[in-house]
């Protein structure tokens, strides 16, 4: 369990707690988080669950793939802390982590 | 035209549905918000039935678009195992199956599309199946596993998808396709070819040519498929993907416009302007297309969910977006984005028996549709590029060694 931050673009703070297992993406969804639209569900295949991880996050929520890294590569204000949340699994570890959101996922 | 109270209701509880109902709340609308549904549980993903979830690699919790108790603390009205069978557009009113009426100020029809059952003898056999609900997949995953042989009828997404996560059960796959290649519907020659090698290298069988005439059975159960040349295929059971028509019967019977789909604009609204419709029900226009079309998929379902939820609520309507679908088997990734319409030139880029490779598909210098094998930046490059029309140098785009950004920059 990890309780998690999401910030959208307009400062709107949504706090959740994410079950274990879940994907950081997934605890948004079931909990109509607004700005993280998720089209394919969690497949890897859309780059619409972009989000920002806050610097202190980053390094614990591992490694990206190189499909994620390559589906990143194309989406919109891509920065270095950008990652797509269905590739983040939730575990104890990411208690208190930070995500924001970007203005618009297409 | 909008009013912070009105009633919207929504028949079909799929993922056009389910997500339109949490758009609306999301958007701010207070009013109340009906969701009716013939299946038992709430809206769900179909996407993993034929590939994670066949596999057993996503439970069932994992499909929910949103858990249970997510629609009474949002206030939206979930009704399961409930038929809509009538509308009545003077009095503003839908009659449910089980005796009652919802009065809607908005009624939003989001009921679908269904398999093509063929009227063939023994169609009614045990062992026939089909895939499109949850209670389709439990049936298939009960049925297959180590020993069993799955025929499949069509050589569709569908069946392809089945017929790898039958592999990865163990289970034997021989797919029958009538035409003379597999997804002669939806792909070019390159990628069906491509995907029968693919399958093939993993032990699927085809047949192609094959004109499935009836199925054989024993004591009610299939034992194999007849096809027109006299041969029967032996198998345990049978997968039947031959496509789908929509669900417009309810919008037909009340007068609405209907043609191959019930007739939408850009807003998602039907010729009843208290009446949307949204999903795989709808023939809508695609502007980069110059065309109306109907479209069996999820981004579609999310476009138009988000176009009725706008209309809805009073805001601007969304921006387009351009089509696009994704298919997993075994370890590869296809995206396409498009539809390959009036295409002049078919330029394959990367090497297919590489497994990472892109076949666009041109009009003049413009891209119409491009199908993605493990590519993803010729995936996200072409989308933008047949969003924006703009022109491409096709000896660049050809060329791997250049890379999309540097090719769409040109």
């Amino acid at each position: 369990m990890a309780k998690i931050t999401f910030i959208q673009h307009d400062g709107t703070e949504h706090v959740h707690d994410g079950k274990t297992g879940l994907s950081v993406m997934e605890v948004a969804v079931k909990n109509n988080v607004p700005g993280i639209d998720a089209d394919c569900g969690g497949a890897c295949a859309c780059a619409t669950c972009h989000v920002y991880v806050d610097a202190a996050w980053l390094e614990k929520t591992g490694d990206k793939t190189a499909m994620e890294e390559s589906m990143l590569d194309f989406a919109e204000g891509v920065e270095p802390n950008s990652r797509l949340s269905c590739q983040i699994k939730v575990t104890d570890s990411l208690d208190g982590i930070v995500v924001r959101l970007p203005e618009s996922q297409h | 035209m909008t009013s912070p109270d009105a009633h919207v209701v929504i028949v079909g509880a799929g993922h056009a549905g389910g997500t339109l109902a949490a758009l609306l709340r999301q958007y701010g609308h207070a009013g109340p918000v009906t969701l009716v549904g013939e299946e038992p549980i709430p809206p769900y993903q179909r996407p993993p039935l034929s590939k994670a979830w066949l596999k057993g690699e996503a439970d069932a919790e994992s499909l929910a678009l949103k858990p249970l108790e997510f629609y009474a603390e949002n206030r939206i009205d979930f009704r399961p195992s409930v038929r809509a069978e009538r509308i009545n557009r003077q009095r503003k009113v839908l009659a449910l199956s089980d005796g009652t009426e919802l009065a809607y100020d908005f009624l939003v029809l989001a009921t679908g599309a269904r398999p093509i059952r063929l009227p063939i003898p023994g169609a009614d056999l045990e062992g026939i199946l089909e895939l499109r609900t949850a209670a389709d997949a439990e049936a298939l995953k009960g049925a297959l596993g180590p020993g069993r042989t799955m025929a499949v009828v069509g050589g569709g997404y569908i069946g392809l998808e089945a017929a790898a996560s039958a592999r990865a059960l163990g289970a034997e796959a021989v797919v029958l396709e009538r035409e003379p290649r597999i997804l002669a519907r939806v792909a070019g020659e390159v990628l069906s070819s491509f995907f029968r090698t693919l399958h093939e290298g993993h032990g699927v069988r085809f047949l192609t040519g094959a004109s499935v005439t009836g199925f054989r059975g024993e004591g009610g159960k299939v034992t194999g498929v007849e096809l027109a040349d006299g041969r029967v295929i032996a198998c345990d059971l049978a997968l039947v993907g031959v496509g789908a028509v929509p669900n417009q019967e309810l919008a037909q019977d009340a007068g609405l416009a209907v043609n191959r789909g019930v007739v939408v604009d850009l807003e998602a609204r039907t010729s009843d302007p208290s009446i949307f419709a949204i999903g795989d029900v709808t023939l809508r226009p695609m502007p980069i297309y110059g065309r109306d079309f109907r479209m069996e998929s999820v981004p579609n379902a999310l476009e138009q969910a988000k176009q009725a939820a706008c209309a809805i609520t009073g805001r601007p309507a969304p921006a387009g977006e351009t089509p696009w679908q994704w298919s997993d088997q075994y370890d590869i990734k296809l995206q396409i984005a498009g539809y390959n319409f009036d295409s002049d030139q078919t330029l394959v880029r990367g090497d297919p028996a590489s497994g990472r490779f892109a076949i666009f598909h041109l009009q003049g210098d413009k891209v119409q549709a491009v199908e993605a094998i493990n590519s993803p930046p010729e995936f996200m490059m072409g989308r933008q590029l047949i969003g924006s029309r703009r022109p491409v140098d096709k000896q660049r785009l050809a060329d791997p060694s250049i890379s999309m950004k540097e090719v769409a920059a040109a």
